[in-house]
């Protein structure tokens, strides 16, 4: 795995952000679409594609894709 | 009759799920008030350490999984005759709507609604409830009278519980059997501490709640009390909201 192709599942929650604004140090808390609703779609999406349970506190204490990605890559290999 | 309308003395009652949160509280509020109790759960401990702080004697406890249908029929043929039945045992997780697989629904439909209605049948069945008798099913708010977000497959599973036990009600009011339901909010148990949420997501909810508080069990056991008891035994088919205001608004 790897973090565009961790970038583009992730970017496909998204129905009006531009794909060109999620990169791996953007700020997605920050975007105007970001909501709780969509927190729990992330939740699922890395369940479904990765096979990894994150919570709420791993998605509190990430604030990049990065941040996000780096858990979930750390939880593959565990 | 008991002394007072709201005694459950004398009184035989199964509750499932009673391993712990609403369960639990339920099946030890009862015995307070004089109840002889079956309790089930699927884990021996923890089904054991309620069993432990129950009051009064004659109490029973059994181990059961009601995902499968032939321990359900073990179950209510192992039982004794009751006055009251009730339907606890309830599972839960948050799923955004195109993450929902059949596996999921399956699941959460087994232990929320299809198990209550084979519960009820073989309790029916095998003349297991008294005439007159009282069925009280542990629903939601979600589905039945409000949604929250990711929710979808909870509330299917609690709609369809509400609407089998309107249904119930009237084709069991013959038989004497009252069947209603307790629709609580977000109550604080070991089931909604839902790992998806964090602290601050469940504060922010926590502000939609009029009293300003989140429910106990004990919010919960108190309603189920009143439809066991004589005091209720001219309501049926009725849900029973508790849920500190959620809904009013």
């Amino acid at each position: 795995m790897d973090i565009q192709n961790f970038i583009d599942m992730f970017s496909s929650l998204f129905e009006v952000t531009p794909k060109n604004e999620l990169r791996a140090g953007t700020e997605y808390k920050s975007l105007e679409e970001w909501d709780s609703m969509m927190a729990l779609e992330t939740i699922a999406m890395i369940d479904e594609e990765y096979n990894v349970g994150l919570d709420g506190d791993d998605i509190r204490g990430a604030d990049t894709i990065s941040d996000i990605f780096e858990i979930v890559k750390t939880r593959m290999n565990a | 009759m008991p002394e007072h309308p709201f005694s459950l003395d004398d009184k035989t009652i199964l509750v499932t799920g009673a391993s712990s949160g609403i369960g639990r509280a339920i099946a030890i509020e009862c015995s307070k008030l004089g109840a002889k109790l079956i309790i089930t759960g699927r884990d021996k401990k923890r089904l054991s350490d309620t069993f432990g702080t129950l009051q009064g004697n004659g109490h029973d406890e059994v181990t059961a999984d009601l995902s499968s249908a032939a321990e359900i029929t073990a179950l209510i043929k192992s039982i004794p005759i009751l006055d009251g039945f009730v339907c606890n045992a309830g599972v839960n997780k948050l799923l955004p709507i195109q993450f929902i697989t059949e596996k999921d629904v399956g699941e959460t439909l087994q232990i929320n609604s299809v198990a209550p209605i084979l519960i009820t049948k073989d309790l029916v069945k095998r003349k297991k409830l008294k005439n007159p008798s009282s069925i009280v099913f542990i629903s939601s708010i979600a589905g039945v009278f409000s949604a929250s977000p990711a929710n979808s497959i909870y509330s299917a599973s609690k709609g369809a519980l509400n609407g089998f036990m309107k249904n119930a009600a009237l084709d069991l009011a013959k038989k004497g059997i009252r069947c209603n339901s307790v629709n609580p909010g977000f109550i604080k148990t070991d089931l909604s501490d839902i790992k998806e949420l964090n602290e601050d997501q469940l504060q922010k909810h926590l502000t939609k709640y009029p009293l300003k508080r989140f429910g106990m069990p004990e919010d919960v056991a108190y309603a189920v009390i009143y439809l066991l008891s004589d005091a209720s035994s001219w309501v049926t088919g009725a849900p029973f909201r508790i849920d500190g205001g959620y809904t009013i608004q």
